[in-house]
């Protein structure tokens, strides 16, 4: 069967949607995640000490990241299934290899350096663990029975372990909730999600022995960041005021002053939320969460209409990670989680999660712009 | 799976799916809220209070730097101090018209463009409100002249600090080193907190070797501040640990003679105390003025100095790699006798050149003519080349290579300065390696007289100097003595010496050659050894830059000055009860005995002459 979009059909031509639709771009998801960006080199331009190479640095970053996108947008989501467990088994080599390496190295090692560039296998898996799920729990009918429960729950753990021995506590949590996504859309029952969180919670003395010194510091100084308050607690004291300090309408653009004074350490990576509060206020904070929203709610609708379960449940878990990496942030730097590594999706400045987060949104691309045709009922 | 089947589980999991996709959008909707609800508790609930703490009062964490450590010589005398200097900085976002102000001062203070280039540059990287220094080391004069005009230029002031100063300057700027401003790729490599504040960190010598020691420890003050951001009130404070100062086992007396005395010649003088392994002199040159470099050196003396013909920024006696000639030979005698290749009363015949069996090719002797039949001591006090050929040759690649290298030739001493070369102690194995060619008998042979793929440093040669002295025992050089008790001469610790294990009877033979070296009628440096109670055991030496041809003869007169034989000399005193070990090195100097062997007499005489008084 010839493979056509929907809209090609019916929708009145325009020179730009034309072009878009020809690149398999997903428009409102392009316009949000574009939006997103633009404020990212707002907010980075004051957080970063109004240095134009920063933002010349951040810029080709993301460029790159929205070719990589549109790359990936052409790819037929069959491939994505087909190669799906071959590209995880890939990942997890790498993830060793790099393991491996650091052991002869000194401290944590997560890059892979090839020369001409450096690469995070760990990222890599941020992507191909879902997609391995999805494939596995796609070729048996939903839900899933408790066997393949189980080894849906190793594929996902095992990942998640090799990310967190390296370690790098943020991006194994991300892995996780997105291994964990697919299960839940593919309709995991809400007696086991129970269940399950019960014995995490019960887990939890264990997991404390477990962690290493620095994790410990961290999670003591989100339930007492008084306790500590030029050490470890800094981050979380400096942060809140900066954000409170912000008001309902903010301090205005450039106008940030605990980051300008070097009041707010990591002012353009992990804690960039905070600059961003203090200066655009109540009123910014809840138009940036409405715009992740609409990002989230887009894709969430992508995946309503994909059309077979492996990208359903793949464009589900994608559109669920992109939530959890918002959440995590802004709930660190507002004081409501632990400090734990994980950037401000689009907004903070480094590449690596960009280079991913738009790759899966490549993904999702794909998925809604090679539909079969289907004529309207 | 038939169809039919498909098709009804289809429809389940499409139902299940969607509400999935709902309960997800509820989760996602209700943790967004509690963000909210909770972005509303800070910033409408709590925005007062966070408002007060963001700008009324706030405090700031400002570093405490510490005062870096002095470095002083072993009789107490300063090799770097910090000096009270004034600079010109400017707050970049305190000045209106940044352009017309610079070129004000520009005008007024005489300053060359490419200061101002330099502070445009260093501005960029500075985070706001940071003031910037435009000049340094102001003189009183430039102090003068801004003072009375200061009301004309908000955003200007005048900052005093300390600045590092070295008072012998050039005389010892190899050994101590010194500061510089902290770069970009050193940025990344230094501990943050421990730097915020320091602008400068120690770029060569004692200063980088002992960067963490000397720098302290950074404290910091709670400071609480106004609107304006100015100080009301120290809360709370921990002081800076300050840097710890340096004694080094250096005596600048006798630095001072060694400089001077290789004149206008570029060479090293290495000497070191026998017993301990301290370091009396380490001097290399032509030496440079480090101070130029801590306040930061214009563009074109540093370019001067780079191409300078005489590389005056070249650590010789670290890195300067020679072939060692003559000075080679006692040590290639002495493994003789360890390996029992020879006995020190065997004589060989010297017709003035020696030939590899079935081999035209003649090794000549630098004497022509020949010295006759010479025994081991013989063949040492008059450095005759032939015996050693032959003495080569017997040993064989192998055995000297072995030999030599625990005396710590082809590996790096273990000085506490940073950039050590380790020279080149070839063997066969190298040679397979590097040149991927076969050993030829031929380099055994010059191997024996010192040349051929044989390099080391002036460092290596008096540290094997020195252990020869201590009866084998090997000595590990050393600069920065006892920290704790600075009065005593005593090293920082007495370091574990390894015992090459050589029989007393063989070097007490070697040194008998190398006595007569000096107090012999036909020594090659007997013009040091008068005037003395005591006796020095020393080697002559002469390298080779360039080879002449076979029948060609060395004229000194004739060459180029740049082509001309390198001159060295190893020596130690008393020969009886040996306390320094001296090695000199001057590059085309000509022959070791009549220029390196004075220099070498002078520092010992001075130090033994020094040390009796006392």
């Amino acid at each position: 069967m010839k493979t056509e979009t929907r809209s090609e059909q019916f929708d009145p031509p325009s020179l730009l949607g034309n072009i878009l639709r020809k690149l398999h771009i997903d428009i409102p998801l392009f316009v949000g995640l574009s939006l997103i960006a633009l404020l990212s080199f707002v907010i980075l331009y004051s957080a970063g000490s109004q240095d134009m190479d920063v933002l010349i640095r951040q810029a080709a970053r993301v460029a790159l990241a929205f070719v990589l996108m549109t790359a990936l947008a052409h790819v037929n989501p069959y491939q994505f299934k087909r190669y799906s467990a071959l590209l995880f088994g890939l990942g997890l080599l790498l993830l060793l290899a790099v393991l491996i390496m650091g052991q002869f190295g000194k401290g944590a090692q997560r890059w892979l350096d090839l020369g001409f560039f450096r690469f995070q296998p760990s990222e890599m898996i941020k992507i191909t663990t879902p997609m391995m799920v999805a494939w596995y729990l796609a070729e048996h009918a939903l839900p899933p029975k408790p066997k393949q429960l189980l080894i849906a729950g190793l594929l996902i753990i095992v990942p998640t372990l090799l990310i967190a021995k390296q370690p790098d506590l943020g991006t194994s949590l991300l892995v996780a909730s997105s291994g964990a996504g697919v299960l839940f859309f593919a309709g995991l029952s809400w007696r086991f999600i129970l269940a399950i969180c019960t014995i995490l919670t019960g887990l939890t003395p264990i997991l404390w022995h477990v962690m290493r010194p620095y994790q410990r510091d961290r999670v003591l100084t989100f339930l007492n960041p008084e306790a500590d308050p030029l050490g470890r607690g800094y981050h979380i004291i400096q942060s809140k005021i900066a954000i409170g300090s912000g008001g309902i309408y903010g301090k205005g653009w450039l106008g940030s002053t605990q980051s300008e004074l070097d009041f707010l350490p990591e002012s353009s990576t992990d804690f960039i939320f905070a600059v961003f509060a203090e200066e655009f206020g109540l009123f910014g904070c809840v138009s940036l969460l409405a715009l992740y929203l609409l990002v989230i709610s887009r894709c969430l609708y992508i995946a309503t209409q994909a059309q077979d379960t492996y990208s359903r449940l793949l464009a589900s878990s994608l559109a669920f990670t992109f939530f959890v990496y918002v959440f995590v942030n802004i709930g660190m730097v507002i004081g409501v989680l632990p400090v734990v590594g994980v950037p401000l999706p689009l907004i903070s400045y480094g590449g690596t999660s960009v280079v991913t987060l738009l790759a899966g949104f490549g993904i999702l691309m794909s998925i809604h712009t090679h539909k079969k045709f289907i004529p309207h009922s | 799976m038939s169809q039919i089947y498909t098709l009804k589980d289809k429809q389940v999991e499409n139902r299940l799916f969607i509400n999935r996709i709902i309960a997800a959008l509820i989760i996602i909707l209700l943790l967004t809220s509690g963000l909210i609800v909770r972005l509303v508790y800070l910033q409408i609930v709590g925005h007062s209070h966070y408002a007060t703490l963001a700008k009324d009062n706030s405090i700031k964490i400002e570093p405490l730097v510490p005062t870096r450590g002095m470095v002083y010589d072993r009789k107490g005398r300063v090799l770097a101090e910090n000096t009270q200097s004034f600079s010109l900085e400017l707050i970049p976002e305190q000045i209106k018209d940044l352009d017309d102000t610079l070129s004000r001062l520009q005008k007024l203070l005489n300053i060359s463009d490419e200061k101002i280039e330099q502070y445009q540059k260093q501005r960029k990287r500075q985070k706001r409100f940071a003031s910037t220094p435009l000049l340094m080391g102001m003189s009183d004069e430039e102090i003068a002249k801004f003072a009375v005009v200061r009301p004309f230029f908000p955003g200007v002031d005048i900052q005093a600090s300390l600045v590092r100063h070295y008072p012998y300057a050039d005389l010892a700027a190899h050994v101590v080193g010194y500061v510089g401003r902290i770069n970009e790729a050193e940025m990344k490599t230094l501990p943050i907190a421990e730097y915020r504040g320091s602008s400068h960190v120690g770029k060569i010598g004692i200063e980088n070797t002992y960067e963490n020691e000397l720098h302290g420890k950074t404290g910091y003050a709670e400071i609480e501040t106004n609107v304006q951001g100015r100080a009301i009130n120290t809360v709370n404070s921990v002081p800076p640990v300050q840097g710890e100062n340096l004694y080094l086992t250096l005596d600048m007396d006798l630095q001072k003679t060694a400089y001077d005395a290789l004149g206008d010649f570029n060479g090293a003088v290495v000497a070191i105390e026998v017993k301990t392994g301290g370091v009396l002199v380490f001097a290399s040159r032509p030496g440079f003025d480090p101070n130029p470099f801590v306040i930061g050196i214009a563009n074109d003396a540093y370019q001067a100095l780079q191409k300078s013909e005489n590389q005056p920024l070249y650590n010789r006696a670290l890195r300067g790699l020679y072939p060692p000639g003559s000075t080679m030979k006692p040590f290639i005698a002495l493994a003789g006798l360890e390996y029992n290749a020879i006995s020190a009363e065997h004589k060989i015949f010297c017709p003035g050149y020696y030939q590899l069996p079935n081999v035209s090719h003649r090794y000549r002797d630098w004497k022509k003519g020949g010295h006759g039949s010479v025994n081991m001591s013989d063949a040492i006090t008059q450095s005759c080349d032939v015996y050693f050929y032959s003495l080569a040759s017997t040993l064989g690649i192998d055995r000297m290579h072995n030999f030599l290298q625990r005396f710590g030739f082809g590996e790096k001493s273990g000085i506490d300065l940073t950039g050590e070369k380790a020279g080149l102690m070839p063997s066969r194995e190298w040679k397979r390696k590097q040149r991927n060619q076969a050993w030829y008998p031929g380099e055994t042979l010059i191997t024996g007289i010192g040349q051929g793929f044989l390099q080391v440093t002036p460092l290596q040669l008096a540290r094997a100097t020195a252990t020869l002295a201590n009866k084998g025992k090997v000595v590990t050089p050393f600069l920065v003595r006892n920290a704790a008790n600075p009065d005593s001469l005593e090293p920082e610790q007495e370091t574990p010496q390894e015992d090459l294990a050589l029989k007393p009877e063989n070097i007490n033979k070697i040194i008998a050659g190398m006595v007569n070296v000096i107090h012999d009628a036909h020594g090659t440096a007997k013009s040091i050894g008068k005037d003395i109670n005591y006796q020095i055991a020393g080697k002559t030496g002469t390298a080779q830059v360039f080879t002449i041809k076979q029948d060609a003869k060395y004229n000194e007169n004739d060459i180029d000055f740049k082509l001309r034989d390198h001159a060295l000399f190893i020596s130690f005193a008393p020969a009886d009860d040996p306390k320094i070990a001296v090695a000199v090195v001057m590059e085309n100097g000509g022959h070791g005995g009549s220029v390196a062997a004075p220099i070498a007499g002078q520092v010992i005489k001075q130090f033994l002459g020094d040390n009796n008084e006392n």
